[in-house]
């Protein structure tokens, strides 16, 4: 018998184990392979939804399933929290005692929010990388009549690189919509020189911070919030006052992982090949999704895209065999969705050596957004796209 | 007077790392130093000898040296505020 062990029960974990099965479902069946799922709460929860909650009358209770419902019933899910991997004894211990050995370990782990690691971050600054903080942004939005608004990001890598602009894009159209325009300003702050990291992205965007009238601030690391004189403070020394603080909060990679020896503090990503996505010099262990070090977009579509790689790496591996076919190796592709605002948007699509090239935003791809969104739960986690 | 080479206090090997990986890592080094400490930053990314100098300058640092080695760019700057 052998034991994969997949960690994490999100995108990439679920896809993982769900193709793992249509590689291997007669030695599964027979006995001789067992998939394993460990996930902290044992409910799939559909993040890219949360920005709607706060821009788009999204609701909590649409944006999660129990992850049982989402995997093959040959798939065995266990919810519980891993405590630490031990390489040389080949097992995961979980915080409730539990030892659970692997042959081949898949590191779906994602990422965390610290808002923690700036001082009056949770009392001052807003946010949407949870269903309950964006709840409390919709209400603060619904509050706003006017002001200074300033959206930024305090701290890289973080999920789903475009959200920040898309909601300054959002939050901007509102205003007009809500007659509020004229007496509010929007200021973007980017950590980097430009607006995004990706070039041809940030030309696509600049203009359209600049119609829309939103101040763009290069090279702004938030470095502490006062919530005396209501500024936000950058380590280059810039100061912004603000009525609407929205930021991006800083983000790490699995505590456990660090303690394990995986992945390096202080950020705790885990070295990962770019292409095989074996866990540095290591040929059982695999991660994929927010999880890894790896210079692409932490969302899931990036993990959407890895999962089959995975699959067909341990699939080979336990059948004895090359990897093979298309999926042998990641090419680094991505593909999302970017809202611009006024019901417009775009798509971003690209690999490690093709940049994106977005098309001119129209309504198609908003409403292509939109409908991703709504078929998630009948595609992607079941390999079906 | 001669010329010496800067007294190194920390280095940051970022090659392998993408735009804006290498100057993240400065970012969390320099948050990390102290004023007058002089950090060097190894990138292989084309972009970080036109980004790192670029923040530099915003951040009220000062550029020591650029120069390309095999391969990769050596970035030195001394802490300054």
């Amino acid at each position: 018998m052998q034991r994969i062990v997949i960690l994490g029960g999100g995108v990439g974990g679920t896809l993982t184990a769900n193709l793992l099965v249509k590689k291997l479902r007669k030695r599964i069946d027979a006995g001789k392979v067992e998939v394993v799922v460990v996930d902290a709460t044992g409910q799939h929860v559909y993040q890219p939804g949360f920005m709607y909650i706060a821009m788009g009358g999204e609701r909590a209770a649409n944006l999660s399933r129990p992850e049982r419902s989402l995997l093959d019933k040959r798939v065995t899910l266990m919810v519980g929290k891993v405590a630490r991997v031990d390489e040389d004894a080949h097992h995961v211990e979980l915080e409730d005692g539990l030892i659970l050995g692997y042959d081949h370990l898949v590191l779906a782990t994602g990422s965390r929010i610290v808002p923690e690691a700036i001082e009056h971050f949770e009392e001052e600054a807003h946010h949407f990388y949870t269903a309950a903080a964006a709840a409390r942004l919709r209400s603060a939005l619904d509050a706003f009549d006017g002001g200074r608004i300033v959206i930024g990001i305090a701290g890289m890598p973080y999920k789903c690189p475009p959200a920040p602009l898309e909601v300054s894009f959002l939050i901007e159209s509102e205003l007009r919509d809500r007659g509020l325009r004229e007496k509010s300003e929007l200021h973007f702050c980017s950590p980097i020189g430009r607006a995004f990291t990706i070039e041809s992205v940030s030309e696509m965007a600049t203009p359209i911070l600049e119609q829309k009238d939103i101040e763009l601030h290069t090279f702004f690391n938030v470095e502490a919030i006062d919530p005396d004189r209501k500024m936000v403070m950058s380590l280059e020394g810039e100061e912004l006052p603000y009525d609407l603080l929205i930021l991006v909060p800083p983000h790490k990679g699995q505590q456990f992982l660090m303690d394990s020896g995986l992945a390096p503090a202080p950020g705790g990503w885990l070295p990962t090949d770019r292409h095989t996505l074996q866990v540095a010099g290591r040929d059982d262990v695999f991660a994929l999704g927010d999880a890894t070090d790896l210079p692409l977009s932490k969302a899931g579509s990036t993990a959407h895209f890895e999962a089959p790689v995975v699959a067909e790496r341990i699939a080979a591996r336990v059948l004895g065999r090359a990897p093979e076919g298309k999926h042998a190796d990641y090419e680094g592709k991505v593909m999302c969705f970017f809202e611009i605002g006024d019901g417009k948007g775009t798509l971003l699509q690209f690999d490690y050596d093709h940049p994106p090239k977005p098309p001119k935003p129209n309504q198609l791809w908003h409403l292509g957004k939109i409908v991703f969104n709504k078929t998630y739960w009948h595609t992607v986690p079941k390999g079906r796209v | 007077m001669t010329e010496t080479a800067p007294t190194i206090t920390r280095t940051v090997d970022a090659r392998g790392s993408y735009c804006p990986g290498p100057l993240m890592e400065l970012i969390r080094a320099i948050r990390e130093a102290q004023i007058g400490d002089t950090l060097a930053v190894y990138s292989s990314d084309k972009g970080s000898k036109v980004d790192i100098p670029k923040w530099v300058e915003k951040a009220g640092h000062r550029l020591v040296a650029l120069e390309t080695r095999d391969g990769y760019d050596e970035i030195i700057v001394e802490k300054l505020r």
